[in-house]
């Protein structure tokens, strides 16, 4: 469903010139949930933006459907980590909701249909006339879910959305996650730095190697489903996996004291 | 002293000093007996039977029509020409230059030319007039305001594919427009001061010819209740906007608040 | 990304410039505007370069930048202790807070025909009213500028042993300086309009005057050249307090308020 092929994302040019992103190889399937893991600064939201088309690829090419990625595409809907600078502080919930869905070729009642929908799913329907910095953090963040899901896309990205959310509300918020992928059939890609979290909620996962980034493993999830924040995470397979993938990253963090490395991992990634 | 007899003090301190002013230039001018400087006594008689209501048509109204077209004028075109600009590098480029220039001219120097080019010093020419001065505090808000958008909205509309007109209407302005308001209320207190030049310099009715005859036959006492209407009425139009961006920038300061520190 | 500018964007703005001044020329030749009305742009310009040349054009631009100069400094020793003094006591602050937003947005036009039958048509004038409005702006940014001071950085003084005068010295006027900054750049653009508009409106010597003269005697270039001559100059006085102030605001977090 998703192509990613042999992407390379390079900043600056000459003696400046930074490698994000070296080669990274990667097929999402339809239905699944990706997870995409790896040590800080590899690059994982400059991977996230070009597979989104908000940024060009140096190299490679992202193709959604067959169909090649050099815009936004339609059918994608990108979740972000700052959801409170994604979200319009001078108009409601509802209205925020509603915004990418006024270009769509809909009935005004289908749409608000859509937004309702959405909003009930993540569970916000009392809040839908709120401004939505009257909500809280995890709040914000599934107004900005449900707006992802009222766009009704075939695939949502989602970058790091729970970084900023405090550990219990993010349990929450990944329940969520997968309830919707249920009930709306959606495909995830889904990137994350906290191990647990790509291990609970991933189908596979695929860990990144340090910059200049490529896939080092792609690991296949097999825990039963329905998964459950206690009861999985007190498998043996949970353990298992979590520490695999731990180690995977662990080798590809630089030496403590490597200087050089730590310098050519903030170079790339100055979000970090 | 304790806190609420310290609050108390400065209660007092806010209404006495004030009063304890006004009666300061009222026995000053009483016992100067200066015509150039009446008591504020007399002012205040002058000032209510000149401008409440006997005068008010004939004088204040058509100030007020220059203030709030040239205003209007001047906001819109702002506004207009600054989301080009704003949103693109290349034509702020090209526009640097005249924006810089224009916007250190001091007003006064165009006023000769203003005349010229009206061919006339009826309300055309004045509001061309302060509408032409009351562009920059706007133009440059409306280019600042767009400039500070946060990048993580414009990625998110970007995302969703939303089309260049949805963009500007829904996004772009809404987002500047605490900025903008910030320029119009600039504007607004330029367009008062053009007002009085523009009319002082030529003109057959308004606040500022008042002043003008008045100084210029001697009657000092309408003289001043000119000054004071000047006054009150930038300080009352000044509150009045105060009073709209209040509610129409709401959003705004609950927004604020809430952000984390 | 690409670094550095294409060719074209580097020269954008003179293309522009050229481009405005070609268009005014062509406004004026082809009588869309008459030539009577709006001089063309050569003729202006060739005028201006004449009067450049003449003692009594500069004679007459110092003697307005003398009127701004003298207006500013006046306006900035009064509005710097003062703001200080109204920013630090929160007492008079609350007691002056009401004359304050009465003064403030009286228009200094207005006082002219005050100064006419007061102090007269010279230069005490044009510094008085130049001087009014450009206290306003100084003497804002200079209280906000003692009251935004961190009460940490007062507190870690304090602790120190640090009296209240040494305190105001040490911690409170260098936090300030980055407004008195922002203050002094939006009150010289003030203070120019005025001192322009003294010698307009009264006849003081200076840019302003030359000006009527120009008027009255209907020469349309000389009026022409002489805007064009104060546009530069509000340009130059723009150029440096915008400098100054970012001098100051170099080593401060970007504190200012509203574009003016």
């Amino acid at each position: 469903m998703l192509e990613i092929s042999h992407v390379g994302k390079t900043y600056g040019s000459g003696a400046r010139e930074t490698r994000a992103l070296a080669d990274i190889d990667l097929t999402v399937v339809e239905r699944e949930l990706l997870c995409v893991v790896g040590p800080s600064g590899c690059g994982k939201t400059t991977l996230l933006k070009c597979v989104g088309g908000l940024l060009r690829p140096t190299t490679g090419e992202v193709r959604l459907h067959g169909r090649r990625v050099t815009e936004p595409p339609e059918e994608m809907a990108l979740v972000f980590q700052d959801y409170s600078r994604s979200l319009m502080p001078w108009t409601s919930v509802r209205n925020n909701v509603l915004l990418p869905l006024r270009h769509k070729k809909l009935a005004r009642s289908e749409r608000a249909r859509l937004v309702e929908d959405a909003l009930e799913a993540v569970g916000l329907t009392r809040f839908i006339d709120h401004y939505p910095w009257q909500l809280s953090g995890g709040m914000q963040q599934r107004v900005a879910i449900a707006r992802a899901l009222a766009y009704q896309p075939s695939i949502l990205l989602m970058d790091e959305p729970f970084a900023s959310v405090d550990a219990q509300t993010r349990g929450d918020l990944e329940d969520l996650v997968l309830n919707v992928r249920e009930q709306y059939g959606v495909t995830i890609l889904f990137v994350t730095h906290d191990i647990d979290e790509s291990v609970y909620l991933a189908d596979r996962i695929a860990v990144l190697t340090h910059s200049p980034t490529e896939v080092k493993e792609l690991i296949a999830v097999d825990l039963p489903s329905p998964r459950d924040q206690i009861a999985t995470k007190e498998l043996a397979e949970f353990a298992r996996l979590r520490g695999h993938v731990y180690r995977l990253i662990k080798r590809e963090r630089p030496a403590a004291g490597d200087l050089a490395a730590e310098q050519a991992l903030a170079a790339v990634h100055p979000e970090t | 002293m304790s806190a609420r007899a310290w609050r108390l003090t400065k209660v007092g301190a806010e209404i006495a000093v004030p009063i304890a002013i006004l009666l300061a230039w009222q026995a000053w001018t009483a016992s100067a007996h200066q015509a150039r400087f009446p008591r504020p006594t007399t002012i205040l008689v002058e000032f209510q039977k000149l401008w409440l209501f006997s005068e008010f048509g004939q004088h204040v109204v058509p100030s007020l029509e220059r203030i709030g077209a040239g205003f209007v004028l001047g906001a819109v075109i702002g506004v207009a020409l600054g989301i080009p600009l704003g949103l693109s590098a290349r034509a702020r480029r090209a526009a640097t230059p005249h924006i810089e220039y224009w916007r250190a001219m001091p007003p006064p120097a165009l006023l000769p030319i203003s005349i010229i080019l009206a061919h006339s010093i009826a309300d055309r020419q004045k509001i061309s007039f302060i509408a032409f001065v009351c562009i920059f505090p706007v133009l440059l808000n409306t280019i600042d305001g767009i400039r500070g958008i946060d990048p993580t909205l414009i990625d998110t509309a970007r995302s969703y594919g939303v089309p260049q007109r949805e963009h500007i209407r829904r996004i772009v302005l809404p987002a500047a427009f605490p900025q903008i308001m910030a320029g119009l209320r600039n504007s607004l207190a330029l367009a008062v001061i053009m007002m009085v030049l523009t009319e002082y310099f030529s003109s057959t009715n308004g606040v500022g010819y008042v002043l003008l005859i008045s100084k210029n036959t001697f009657q000092l006492v309408p003289m001043w209740a000119s000054i004071v209407l000047i006054g009150v009425l930038g300080y009352v139009l000044n509150l009045g906007f105060l009073l709209v961006e209040r509610r129409v920038l709401a959003w705004h300061r609950g927004w604020r608040a809430a952000l984390p520190e | 990304m690409r670094r550095g500018l294409s060719v074209v964007d580097a020269l954008l703005p003179v293309l522009s410039v050229v481009a405005a001044l070609a268009l005014w020329e062509l406004i004026s030749r082809t009588g869309i505007i008459s030539e009577r009305d709006l001089p063309p742009m050569t003729t202006c310009v060739s005028t201006l370069w004449h009067l450049v040349q003449t003692g009594a054009f500069w004679h007459q631009l110092l003697l307005t930048v003398r009127g701004w100069a003298l207006g500013l400094g006046v306006a900035t020793v009064l509005a710097v202790p003062i703001g200080i003094v109204l920013g630090s006591s929160d007492l008079a602050g609350r007691a002056f807070r009401v004359p304050i937003e009465f003064l403030r947005p009286i228009p200094s036009a207005a006082l002219i025909p005050l100064l006419f039958l007061t102090l007269g048509t010279n230069i005490k004038s044009e510094v008085f009213l130049a001087a009014f409005g450009a206290f306003w702006p100084l003497l804002v940014q200079t209280m906000y500028g003692v009251r935004d001071v961190d009460p940490v950085a007062l507190d870690t003084a304090r602790s120190f042993g640090l009296g209240p005068v040494e305190r105001l010295y040490r911690v409170t006027l260098p936090s300030t300086v980055p407004y008195i900054a922002t203050g002094l750049r939006i009150s010289s653009t003030v203070a120019l309009i005025l001192a322009f508009t003294a010698e307009l409106f009264m006849g003081i010597p200076g840019l302003g005057q030359a000006m009527n003269v120009a008027n009255a005697f209907g020469l349309e270039n000389e009026l022409y050249a002489l805007a064009l001559a104060t546009g530069f100059l509000g340009v130059a006085i723009h150029l440096v307090s915008t400098a100054v102030e970012r001098r100051a605001l170099r080593w401060h977090p970007s504190q200012r308020q509203a574009v003016s």
